[in-house]
């Protein structure tokens, strides 16, 4: 049984944009010998309704991520700094701030 | 449960449950038992996921939940993939250009939804090209219900309404397992299921209020399908003790007989409503549970065909096999254009593998 190409194929990231101004987001993969054909591959699979105006791939080792053992210490900097955030200021009673 | 040909069989896959069902008191044939888990670390797991947190591919995780997602995902994902096969028979036969242009669209779909899944399962470490390998050498199990032939026309119908139908009830609540690329698969194709449902629907109703020929294809299909559709969701609870595992870590959220009874209870209104009967003598509302109870499942035909000896198992594997063959030039031509386009640009082709 001949089961040619498929692995040899690289793995490639999907990015979707919608309609309508979001930002692109993270759909799936496809395996694909090069960028051209995974952009199509990316097309079949994941945009047959019109869920996207636009389409990246990125091939997936490319891709640099945080590891959920950073979890606490790379993120946390963000935790503390409760004047980021408008509740942290007080505003005096029945004023309409918005 | 059972029979003594069902002793032999040590792992059970069946359908949209998509599940592995392991005979009580047996080992999985071939995999050694899974590691001891550090106990420290799966009572942190076992609280996230009594938290309802995602379970991301990077994150710890025991070593048998990721055996039985790999096992399930891939087998869900085979599923949809031989799912095309029973379909695919009709789409030169559609009575109509619009028929055929639906039954297109639903059997890419399908194309699609196996995509999905098996994108999901790579993210725990395994390489699809391995799961296809396992596939076409017959080692890997796909939903029986895909080794029942579809005769006429008013099958392909009745497979978007029940199969399609009872995969819906199962998947919405796979939306919701506790391993985030298979939630947002299941998301993702819950969308389209819809679609599929509805399709297959439209064609029962409409062979129903046909001639008397057309409404007796839509009954005898319906007949041929409904006790193979409830099998569907898998053994009872009693007799599906892998279910605990996979409840217990948040994969599936509702039991067999429960997504069962949910299934008969749409389904009956339905039937109603195109004057269709279900084949079920003993199929009557229950006034204190308000659910349709419904007869006795012949297990030993569910164990049978998950054994193998459906009436179409050897023919699926077979055009499975043929129409991966058939397309490796496809693939070849792929890699030559790549190479060629490289060579051009005098780069390669740009990803890392
Ligand atoms: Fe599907
Ligand atoms: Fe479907």
């Amino acid at each position: 049984m001949a089961t040619t190409g498929d692995t040899a194929h690289p793995l490639w990231e999907v990015f979707t944009q919608p309609p309508g101004g979001g930002p692109h987001e993270h759909a799936g993969s496809v395996h694909a010998p090069d960028a051209e054909l995974a952009l199509q591959n990316a097309r079949d699979v994941y945009t047959r309704r019109g869920e996207a105006v636009s389409l990246w791939v990125v091939p997936s080792g490319a891709i640099v991520a945080s590891t959920p053992e950073d979890m606490g210490p790379f993120f946390d900097p963000g935790n503390d700094k409760a004047y980021r955030h408008p509740q942290f200021y007080k505003v005096s009673q029945g004023v309409r701030v918005f | 449960m059972g029979g003594a040909a069902c002793e032999r069989v040590r792992w059970y896959f069946t359908d949209m449950p998509y599940e592995i069902h392991e005979k009580k008191g047996s080992q999985p044939k071939d995999k050694a038992p899974a590691p001891a888990e550090d106990p420290k670390r799966l009572a942190e797991f076992e609280a996230r996921i009594a938290r309802d947190e995602t379970i991301e591919p990077k994150d710890w995780m025991p070593e048998r939940y990721r055996r039985q997602l790999v096992r399930m995902m891939s087998q869900h994902a085979h599923s949809e993939v031989v799912g095309m096969l029973p379909e695919g028979n009709w789409i030169t036969r559609a009575p109509t250009l619009r028929r055929k242009m639906g039954l297109l669209a639903k059997v890419q779909d399908e194309a699609g939804h196996g995509l999905y899944i098996y994108c999901g399962t790579e993210t725990l470490g395994v390489d699809r090209h391995d799961l296809i390998v396992q596939l076409l050498n017959g080692t890997a199990k796909y939903s029986s219900i895909f080794n029942y032939p579809t005769l006429s026309w008013a099958d392909i119908g009745t497979i978007g309404w029940l199969v399609d139908g009872a995969a819906i009830v199962n998947q919405t609540m796979l939306a919701k397992a506790s391993y985030g690329p298979y939630a947002r698969a299941m998301v993702r194709i819950c969308k389209e299921e819809n679609f599929h449902k509805r399709q297959g629907y439209e064609i029962v109703a409409t062979l129903a209020r046909g001639t008397p020929a057309q409404k007796a294809m839509a009954q005898d299909s319906v007949n041929r399908w409904w006790w193979p559709s409830l099998m569907m969701f898998g053994p009872h609870d009693k007799d599906s003790p892998n279910s605990g595992d996979l409840s217990k870590w948040g994969i599936k959220r509702k039991s067999n007989d429960e997504l069962r009874q949910r299934f008969v209870n749409l389904t009956v209104a339905q039937a109603k409503a195109i004057d269709l009967t279900l084949p079920d003598p003993e199929l009557r509302f229950n006034e204190t549970t308000k659910d349709w109870d419904f007869g006795a499942i012949d297990w030993d035909e569910f164990w049978r065909v998950v054994g193998g000896d459906g009436p179409c198992n050897r023919e699926r594997l077979a055009a499975r096999r043929k129409a991966h063959d058939d397309g490796a030039w496809v693939r070849a031509a792929a890699e030559a254009h790549a190479a060629k386009h490289a060579a051009h640009r005098g780069a390669p082709s740009g990803a890392a593998a």
